[in-house]
């Protein structure tokens, strides 16, 4: 209780809040069964699709993967981490989590880098988006899943939308870092050769503003992976699934076993998407082994 | 033919409502006073043309507007009063599309800092504008390709920029502007960033692309040096305003005001100025079928103990001094009196001063200038050499007074091997 109770007269921001909400649920109702709908069939296929294989056909997949794009260390860092997951009965949450990180970040990506162009190219825009990221991204997390789950209810999609939501800010942030940053001059090279502002953004803005904009990615990635274990007190199956289970239970084991999965896709994604980034900075990645290779025979 | 850029009273004024500032530097205001109204008045009524295949240099310090300047005249920044014609046409008057058709056909532009989109190979990044106009691949790789040779990166075009060195990078910005195929060249402190023995060679090279290729420059530098070397006329620029233009022999010798005289104090005289501005005409010279008679007579109507011989094409073909002249007569022979051991030093009419002191040195003939063909132009006792240097001015067309005494007489031979120094820029 305020000692000022009297003075100040209290505000029912919540309420409004809430109001609105209730609105929107009212109003918006079409809108949210067709996100349900394209949420569970992305992400419930998506699932299936990485289930498909038998973990020890999927592992060694995943650790090419982690060899192609960094290193062969990565690729045998990959192997025996992912064993021991499997090994701690961890496979099933772990991949189920990756579907969902994975989707959402794609969708994160695809609302945030138009964003971002836009608040680059325009002032105005960018005045407007800032404080919104900045509300985004500072409003606990935990908060977005009181609206998830009265738009769409428990289960995935309201994890989907939460983490979608908490995602996003970094995405629109770099992104538009990344383009405002790019060399004005190189920019009006373009313009003084006559490039119109769509060949400006796609022949120097975007190509040059590539490493800034998937080190967003990366920590897109990284928030929805945070996101996605909290989205776990919505019911979201997978590893955050476990995780509330353990607390809610004072299971120990559980815990450390499911949050070690968590660790384990999180190292995997963080590094092969910051090599995504820089593709230069990993020369003994194998695809940058193919590439000399290849440019190499012809001379 | 109209000019290729003509400039008539552009304002440029940065700020909040830029036609009030222009109204009141027209009502005599000065730069400050509009600089307290948040105003900046970057470039103040410049006029000026820029004839077909001329270089044009603006020379200033920073802040003198200069680079204001060039970005107006490819619409970069619109002009805030004043027009600016390409040919016939007013840039000012054109939709944004038409100011790009222009940008892609007509003026090309070369950066300070290079500017190449570093994603891309050297070859992509000289084909860069003919990809913006539309062109096909195969039409633009391979007009990137020859370009890339006119400026000597024959074979770079798989390398990325970063692979190359600054001078080499600022190659490729020339390539990609030559490329366009535009008349008109912008060179925005195009050299400044080189180090100074690749400036000179990039700025014997532009000398020698322009003329080949026929193209109008416009190019922007704060070196005056670097000015008077490539420029056929100069505007000097200060604090927004253009204070002179001229060619570099007015500039030095007829500085309009203090601003100018006081700036081109520190003009190496002897990098600017080239053989041809001290070179002075014998008043006679002997072709190749004359005997010792003619020469004799010559010799006592031009007071010199020196004479030129010339082919019938007018390249030169040796020089008699006096001593050897009168000993053929005395002896009644019929040929010339070559000298061995006296070799004819020829230079090109376009060799700064500087570089004529070694040759002057080695010989104890004057140096014979030749023009571009080889053909005889004048020549430079040594005497008058050490007078432009001293002054920076030199006499053109007065006969000589004295030279060196000659210490070897007597035999006779065919002039020696020519000290060549034909282009001679090292």
């Amino acid at each position: 209780m305020n000692p000022d109770d009297g003075l100040v007269p209290r505000i029912p921001v919540g309420e409004w809040a809430e109001t609105g909400i209730d609105w929107l649920k009212a109003n918006l109702a079409w809108l949210f069964d067709a996100f349900r709908w394209l949420m569970e069939f992305l992400v419930g296929n998506f699932t299936e699709a990485l289930l498909f294989l038998p973990a020890l056909v999927m592992i060694p997949l995943l650790a090419l993967l982690a060899w192609a794009v960094r290193s062969w260390r990565m690729g045998i860092g990959t192997l025996v981490m992912m064993i021991v997951v499997v090994a701690m009965d961890q496979w099933t949450p772990m991949l189920q989590t990756m579907a969902l990180v994975i989707v959402a970040t794609l969708f994160a990506v695809i609302i945030a880098v138009p964003l971002g162009i836009l608040a680059a190219m325009n002032s105005t825009v960018s005045a407007i988006v800032k404080p919104i990221m900045d509300f985004m991204q500072t409003m606990p997390a935990f908060v977005y899943l009181i609206p998830a789950v009265t738009f769409f209810s428990i289960g995935l999609v309201p994890g989907m939308f939460s983490t979608i939501i908490f995602a996003l800010p970094p995405g629109v942030r770099m992104t538009e870092l990344g383009i405002r940053q790019v060399d004005s001059e190189t920019v009006e090279a373009g313009e003084s050769f006559g490039a119109n502002r769509g060949q400006i953004l796609r022949g120097i803005q975007l190509p040059l503003a590539i490493p800034t904009i998937m080190a967003g990615v990366n920590q897109v990635i990284m928030l929805a992976l945070s996101m996605a274990v909290i989205a776990g007190m919505a019911g979201t199956e997978g590893s955050g699934k476990l995780v509330v289970q353990a607390i809610s239970t004072l299971d120990l084991p559980l815990g450390v076993e499911a949050g070690l999965g968590v660790v384990v896709l999180a190292v995997f994604l963080d590094r092969v998407t910051a090599a995504l980034g820089d593709p230069g900075d990993y020369k003994s990645s194998l695809l940058a082994v193919l590439r000399r290779r290849r440019t190499a025979s012809p001379a | 033919m109209p000019p290729a850029i003509t400039a008539d009273g552009l304002y440029k004024v940065f700020g909040r409502r830029p036609a009030r500032g222009v109204e009141a530097l027209r009502q005599g205001r000065t730069r400050d006073e509009l600089r307290d109204e948040g105003l900046t008045a970057a470039v103040i009524d410049a006029s000026f043309s820029v004839e077909p295949g001329e270089n044009f240099v603006v020379m200033g310090l920073s802040g003198s507007g200069k680079s204001t300047l060039i970005r107006m005249v490819n619409g970069l920044l619109p002009a805030s009063a004043g027009e600016l014609r390409i040919g016939d046409d007013v840039l000012s008057s054109m939709s944004p599309g038409k100011v790009r058709e222009v940008r892609r056909k007509r003026v090309s532009m070369v950066f300070q800092h290079f500017a190449l989109l570093p994603h891309r190979t050297v070859g992509e990044n000289a084909a860069y504008g003919l990809e913006v106009s539309g062109l096909n691949r195969a039409d633009r790789e391979k007009r990137a390709t020859e370009a890339l040779e006119m400026v000597g990166l024959k074979g770079w075009g798989g390398y990325r920029p970063s692979a190359l060195s600054g001078g080499m990078q600022q190659r490729v910005g020339l390539a990609r502007a030559l490329a366009a195929g535009t008349d008109i060249m912008l060179m925005d402190e195009a050299f400044s960033a080189l180090d100074p023995l690749i400036r000179r060679d990039m700025q014997d090279q532009l000398i020698e692309l322009q003329q080949k290729l026929d193209k109008t420059i416009l190019f922007i530098t704060h070196d005056l040096n670097e000015a008077m070397r490539i420029g056929d006329r100069i505007a000097m620029m200060r604090d927004g305003r253009i204070e002179q233009i001229g060619t570099s022999d007015e500039i030095l010798n007829e500085p309009a005001n203090d601003y100018v005289a006081r700036f081109i104090q520190d003009v190496d005289r002897s990098r600017v100025m080239t053989a041809q501005n001290i070179l002075e005409r014998p008043s006679e010279t002997l072709g190749e079928d004359h005997g010792p008679r003619t020469a004799h007579r010559m010799l006592r109507e031009t007071q010199n103990p020196w004479l030129v011989a010339l082919h019938r094409d007018r390249t030169p073909l040796g020089v008699l001094w006096e001593e050897d002249v009168a000993e053929a007569v005395r002896t009644g022979r019929d040929e010339l009196p070559w000298v061995p051991g006296r070799e004819m030093p020829v230079v090109s009419y376009d060799t700064p001063i500087a570089d004529l002191f070694a040759p002057s040195a080695h010989h104890l003939n004057p140096l014979i200038v030749v023009d571009e063909d080889g053909k005889f132009l004048g020549v430079i006792p040594r005497v008058t050499l050490l007078t432009a240097a001293g002054t920076g001015h030199g006499e053109n067309g007065d006969t000589v007074t004295t030279v060196g005494a000659p210490d070897a007489a007597g035999g006779d031979a065919l002039p020696g091997t020519t000290h060549d120094t034909l282009g001679g820029d090292r």
